[in-house]
Parts: structure tokens; sequence; C-alpha cells
């Protein structure tokens, strides 16, 4: 997936708004979302609302507060709590997502690295890179699991392996502009230095690139969430949030919000590592603000 | 001031037949390498096939993987064009208001951040599993929020004095958007909709790793590989990929007919 | 005929805040060239902008050929060029200096015709189907006159619109201007930096001071017209640009060093 222009959020007020302000029309907006899903959910009930196979009820669209109770739940007779199933089965999911993103990731800066060097390289190699995308890697799943497991290594790092491939691509493409759109003048003073390359990149061009490569980070953030439950199933593996989605599908009719509770806890787990990211950009990057209206 | 070739990605890989000749150099070496390779590595066939057995799978059951592959290629448009409309929509909605705007990124950047394939299963359960439905609101929802989130930056990417000009011209916020936002803001909304494209087809085919028609190609392939026919996987592989560079290039083409004057894409 | 007056204009920004402008009367009468310079922060530019009602005064009366600036606003009785060319990108030179014609209501063919004259005013022939970014700085300028003028509007704001470009290409574009002016019969009022290009240029150069932004002087331009090339070697020329200076340093006795040797650059 290549890159997506993500707004960033200011300091403390965005548009002259001050925090307190924003902080409450998004929580207008959180209770909004909420009052929409429960409107369209008593129209759809009251009206017999059909879209094909689709009709509205409490087992396609159970209610906001069946979902969220149901995490208090057991999960099945005698059982842990459904949220401490699902918590042990995000971690699980996070530690194969957090190895895929940092392996992907640096694949990707390292790719970049190298490339940025050589146009001929870059001419050689950018268009299959690019391709790559293309492929749907997620269809060769089963095909990489089933390799690595017969060279003796654990399921959970075939899935690491096929986040961190749905990691590289933008960590690379975004990285490559990123260090391209150091300042010539720069470089050229930098020239005059006498620095060799390795400096320069070092002290120009790295710092140059950080903007997009948090660009890059967030989208592959989330992504290599997506890697590591899809990556998950093929692999059979039960342990993490791609096993609890395909258990609880098969538990859909007897309890419908049991599987979206276990989708919302997958929610939050994409968001958690976006928010990280966002974290180390504000603390790493600072950049002039815009000037635009 | 010299005229800059187009594109951030034409600028590396080189407009002129010339430059194409590394590309086209590791190309061949690639192939051979994927041959020769193979075989000589003694690679399983559980990875990597040599290219002529998938080739030869992919001929020998032309018409039924071009068939899947339509199928799927179905979802992904549905999903494509639902999609991206409604996030274009919603855009144009937000750029005109824009503390609505403000409000709602967040909830879009989050949105953005959620595994979506993860909600598969929950439109299975809502359309039933072998219809393409499930699949197009998968894609759809796929598509909309990068497409809205690019989309609304590129209308509220405009230069102050654009606006202080068009003011200077006693022009009403209609003629601003018109005849300064929109324009603006296509190079954007094209940018995304070439992501869209990608996102669409995984969401069609990855959508079907919980359960779909056997029509679909991510069902055919996932069947190969469990059967372990892994030729005629990969020839759906490459079936499924080279469908997706068509499809990213048809919206590429789009994009240089609408937007011949583009001087240097600063988005890719 | 008067065509700008103003009287008792104040400008503060904010709750509080930055005054702009306090107490400004000036009166620009038709086919007068009046130049405002003065160092940053003397408001000269807010000054322009308000003539053109782009901001708002915060007391004091604007008139703009006879009606309230806004009005005058609504009916287009002025271009406006900026020190940045502002084309639109997506439009070639030939549609860009229409913009305004065509949202205006004008029709085509008249479209068309106003343009080549105005292309053939600023020395733009052959450049009809080119796009900003294949022009250098001063042909986009030319372009971005070419637009402003192309409904003969009668007066003519300008902010610092030669700013960004070399002394040579500056100089040129200072003796088209005069051309175009002359040619035109408009009025013009103009924003710079630079006290030769003041002097060079106007009737009339109008002193500016920061803090408060206030007018401190005028100097009547009594240069023999048509101006030229042999006018910047004039020894009046020079007495006149060092009675501007003068102006400019005495005005404020704040001004640091820096302040005096951008309002210098000019010479």
């Amino acid at each position: 997936m290549a890159s997506v222009a993500v707004e960033r959020p200011s300091r403390f007020a965005v548009a002259g708004r001050p925090l307190l302000q924003r902080v409450g029309l998004m929580l207008a907006v959180a209770v909004g979302l909420w009052a929409f899903w429960e409107a369209f959910k008593w129209v759809g009930e009251e009206t017999g609302l059909k879209l094909g196979q689709f009709t509205v009820n409490d087992r396609t669209l159970p209610h906001v507060h069946d979902i969220v109770g149901q995490l208090f739940e057991p999960s099945r007779r005698n059982g842990p709590l459904l949220i401490e199933v699902l918590w042990d089965a995000a971690l699980f999911t996070a530690k194969e997502a957090a190895i895929g993103f940092l392996l992907g990731a640096s694949i990707g800066f390292l790719i970049a690295v190298v490339l940025v060097h050589s146009r001929l390289l870059q001419r050689g190699f950018l268009p299959y890179i690019v391709a790559s995308q293309t492929v749907p890697i997620l269809a060769i799943a089963p095909m990489v699991v089933i390799w690595l497991g017969g060279r003796g290594l654990p399921d959970w790092l075939s899935v690491s392996v096929i986040s961190a491939y749905l990691t590289f691509f933008p960590v690379t493409i975004n990285t490559l502009r990123g260090l391209d759109s150091a300042d010539p003048r720069a470089l050229e003073l930098m020239r005059s230095y006498a620095a060799n390359r390795l400096r320069i990149l070092w002290k120009v061009r790295i710092p140059a690139s950080l903007p997009f490569v948090f660009t890059a980070l967030k989208v592959s953030a989330t992504a290599s969430v997506v890697g590591a439950i899809i990556g998950e199933l093929p692999a059979s593996i039960q342990s993490g949030l791609g096993g609890a989605i395909l258990n609880f599908n098969q538990y859909y009719a007897s309890s419908p919000p049991s599987l979206w509770a276990t989708n919302l806890i997958a929610a939050l787990l994409g968001i958690a590592f976006f928010l990280v990211i966002l974290l180390a950009e504000k603390l790493v990057v600072r950049r002039a603000p815009e000037h635009v209206a | 001031m010299q005229p800059v070739p187009r594109g951030v990605f034409a600028r590396r890989v080189g407009r002129g037949v010339r430059d194409w000749i590394p590309a086209v150099v590791v190309f061949l070496l690639g192939l051979a390498l994927w041959e020769f390779g193979v075989k000589a590595l003694d690679v399983q066939n559980f990875l990597l096939p040599p290219l002529s057995d998938i080739l030869d799978a992919l001929w020998n059951d032309r018409s039924g993987l071009v068939d899947a592959a339509l199928f799927t290629f179905k979802e992904a448009l549905g999903g494509f064009v639902v999609g991206s409309s409604a996030a274009i929509v919603v855009a144009l909605v937000l750029a005109r208001w824009r503390p609505l705007a403000s409000a709602v990124m967040p909830y879009a950047i989050a949105a953005n951040a959620i595994p979506i394939i993860a909600f598969a299963p929950i439109t299975n359960n809502w359309f039933g599993l072998l219809s393409p439905w499930s699949k197009i609101v998968i894609a759809a929802i796929l598509c909309f929020f990068p497409v809205l989130v690019n989309t609304l930056k590129g209308l509220t990417s405009v230069r102050p004095a654009s606006i202080e000009l068009m003011r200077s011209y006693a022009a009403g916020e209609v003629e601003i958007f018109r005849r300064v936002r929109v324009p603006t803001a296509l190079p954007y909304v094209f940018s995304a909709l070439k992501v869209a494209t990608v996102l669409a087809m995984i969401g069609a085919i990855v959508g079907d790793y919980f359960g779909g028609s056997q029509d679909s190609l991510g069902i055919v392939i996932r069947r190969d590989a469990g059967i372990f026919a892994f030729e005629h996987a990969w020839a759906g592989i490459v079936i499924a990929s080279m469908l997706g560079i068509l499809f990213y290039a048809a919206v590429a083409i789009l994009e240089r007919l609408a937007m011949g004057w583009q001087p240097s894409a600063r988005i890719e | 005929m008067t065509v700008v007056s103003l009287q008792k204009v104040d400008k503060t920004f904010g709750k509080g805040g930055v005054t702009a402008l306090q107490g400004i009367d000036l009166e620009i009468g038709e086919r007068e060239f009046v130049s405002l310079i003065g160092p940053s922060g003397c408001g000269k530019s807010t000054l322009l902008r308000i003539v053109g009602d782009l901001i708002q005064p915060t007391s004091g009366d604007v008139v703009v050929n006879g009606k309230s600036a806004r009005q005058a606003r609504e009916d287009r009785d002025y271009g406006i060029v900026f020190q940045d060319a502002v084309l639109f990108d997506w439009r070639t030179v030939t549609k860009n200096i229409a913009l305004p014609l065509e949202m205006l209501g004008w029709d085509r063919s008249r479209r068309s015709e106003r343009v080549r004259e105005m292309l053939r005013l600023v020395e733009l022939d052959g450049f009809e189907s080119h796009h900003p970014w294949q022009l250098s700085g001063g042909m986009q300028q030319r372009v971005s006159i070419a637009r402003a003028l192309s409904f003969s509007p009668p007066l003519l704001l300008m902010d610092e619109p030669f700013g960004a470009l070399d002394e040579m290409t500056r100089e040129r574009l200072n003796l088209e201007l005069l051309r175009i002016w002359e040619a035109l019969g408009s009025t013009i009022v103009f924003v710079t930096h630079s006290i030769s290009e003041a002097v060079f240029l106007s009737t009339r150069v109008v002193v500016m001071s920061p803090r408060p932004g206030r007018i401190t002087d005028v100097v009547e331009i009594d240069l023999a017209q048509p101006r030229s090339a042999e006018t910047r070697e004039h020894p009046r020329f020079f007495e006149l640009v060092a009675d501007v200076r003068h102006k400019l340093r005495g005005s404020d006795e704040l001004l640091s060093e820096a302040e005096l040797i951008v309002a210098e650059e000019g010479l």
C-alpha cells in the first residue's frame, strides 16, 4: 500500500480552536456516531429494511452496549471473561505484528538507503517494488507458512514475515522520497566540508527524510497488524486475534456480540500501533507548519 | 524555469525508452533466476514452482482462471467505485464545513488504522458467504478512508494568496470551490485512487480467506494451496497480480488524461 | 477626480494587539502612480489590502472610485498583482489571463480577443498555450499583470510585484509597467521596498514608518515623463532618491540598522 496523506494535529489548537473545544467536538462526534448506529438499528428493525440478504436485527447489528457488555461475560461456560481471552490474543498478535513491523521497516529503510545512491539501481528495481504490492501477498501466505514451517521455524515467525512484507513497501517508497527531498544546497554545503557519503547521509538526508518515514510508518503500523491477523489463518494459529475471529465466527449464531467484540479489540490494537507511531513522530519530527487555506 | 518531468515515479524510473533498460534487464534476470535457480537450488514446489510449470498451469486452465479473476475483479471494482465515490462526496461536504472536518478527521484516521479485513466474517454473515456483496463492502470500506483523507487534504491545501486573488474578483465560496479547490485537489484524489485500486483488490481476494464463493480467485488459490496444487495456485496469483497492475494502470491513464498539465507530482 | 480616498483609517489586529495603521489620510487622483514605501511592519501591504477591501479597517473612511471599498471590489474596480504571481498551474497562460473575464461572464470570442490584446501589451505573444511552470519568474509576473488588467479596471494595486526578481529583469519590467500605465491611463498604487524603484516609477512617493504604521512624508516626484532608462542617471533622480532615503531614515529614530539597510537596498 503506497503512502496516504495523513493530517497532523497541531499542538494545542487547530485553526485557532482551543484544545477543550476540540475535544468537546470529538466527543460530540463519537456520541453522534453511537446515536447514528442505534438509530439506524431502530429504523432498520421497525421498517424491516432489507438489502439483499441483509436485514437489521440483533444478529446482524447488535446494540453497542451489548457488544461492550459481552467483553465482561465469560467467553464460554465457566471460562475466563471474554476480555481476558481477547487481551491475551491481542498481545500474541501484537508480538507478531511488532516483530514484522520492525523487520519490514528496517528492510524497507535499508533498501531505500541503498537505492538513493544509484539512479541505475532505482530504475532497475523500483518498478518491481511497486508491482510487488499488486501481488496479493496474503494469497501467498499459505505457501510462506508451509515453507518456513518446513524449516523448523515457529509458526508465529511466518506470520511476522507476512507482516514484514506488507510493512516494507510504504517504508521503502517514502524513505526514498524523503532521502531525495534533502535540500540540494545543504548537500552542496556538506560537500564543501569534504564530507563522505555516509556523513551526508547521516547529517542531512536522514533528518530530511524523517517526516516521510513517519508517514509511511503510520500506514505500516496498520498493515503489520493486518498482516499478522490474516497470516494467522493459514498457519492455523489459535492463540492470536485471527484465530479468535475464526472461532467466534463459527459461533456467530449463538453469540453475535462476541465476534463484534473481537473486532473491536482488533480495531483497538490497530489504533494502538498507530498511536505509538504518532507519539514517536511528535517527539522526533519538528516541522514548520504549512501555510494553507 | 525548466519543465520538470511528470511524476516522482517517472522521474526516478525515467521517461525515455533508454531509461527503462535497467528495469527490463532486471526483469529478464529475474525470470531467468526464477526458472533456472528454482531448479538448480531444488526449491520445493511448495514455495516456487519453476516459471514454466506455472505458465503451463495458467495456459491449461486459462478460461477457469480468467473467470475466477473476473469474478473477483467485479467485487474489487464494485468496492472501489462505491468506496471512492462515497469518500469524495463526504470530503466535499467536510471541506465546506471545516469545524465538522476537524472533529471527524481523528475518527477517519483511526478508522484507517483498523484492520478492516477483520470485518469480513461479519459481512459474510450479513450478505451470505457466497454473495459478492460481502466482499464489495469490505473493499469499499478499505478504499473509503484513504480517498477521504487525501481528497480532503487536497481540497484544503490551497495557497492563501489564491483565495485573496479570487476575493479581489468578488468571487463567492462556490466559485472559489469550483475554480480553485477542486483543481487543486485533483492530484491528491488520483494519488489516493491509485492506492485504492490496490486496496480494493486486496479486499476482494483476502476477504475470501474467511470464506467465499468457489468462483472467486481467493478461494481458488486457497483451495489449491490446500491440496498442494501449487502451480495452479501460483498461476492464480500471477493472474491476480496482472489484474491488479492493469487496474492501477487504468487509473494512472485516467490521471494523465485528466491532468495533462501536471508539472511534477508532489504526491505519487 | 479622486480615485482613492482614505480618511483617518486605523487598523489594529487582534484585541489590544498590533496597531498596523494609525490615522492614515491619503488621496490619490486619476492617473497618478503612487508608491508606498517603508520598512517592514509599516503597514504598507495592509493599507493596500484595505483599499482592495481584502482587509477591513478598524475605523476610518475608505472611498474607492466614489464608492465604498466593498462596493468597488464587488464592481471589480481594481486589479491586483501580488509578489507571487499566483497563477493557476492547471490553466494555460491564456486561461489564466481569462480567469476574471470568465467570472465576469464574457463570452468566448470577446475573451480570446482581449487575451490576445493583453498578451501583446505585456509582450508575451507566442506563449498562449504555455503553463506557468514553463515560464520564468519575470514572465509569470507579466502574465499576472496581464490578468490584472484584462478587464480594464481604473485602479491597479500592486504589492511588491517585482520583489522576487533580479535587478535587470526588475528594471526592464519597470519600463514596461510605465509603458502600460501610459497606454491605459490607469491609476496605480504600488507597494515596494526599493527606493530607486519607487522614485523611478511614481508621480508621488508616500513614506511610511512602523510602530504604529503611519504616513510620515510625501515626496512629489517631478521627473519628466515619459521616464526612460536615462532617467535613472539624471541628477534630479539621485537627489530625489537621497531625499526619500533621508525621510525614511529620519522618520523613525527607532529604525534598526538592519531595517535601514533593507530600506536602502534599492540603491
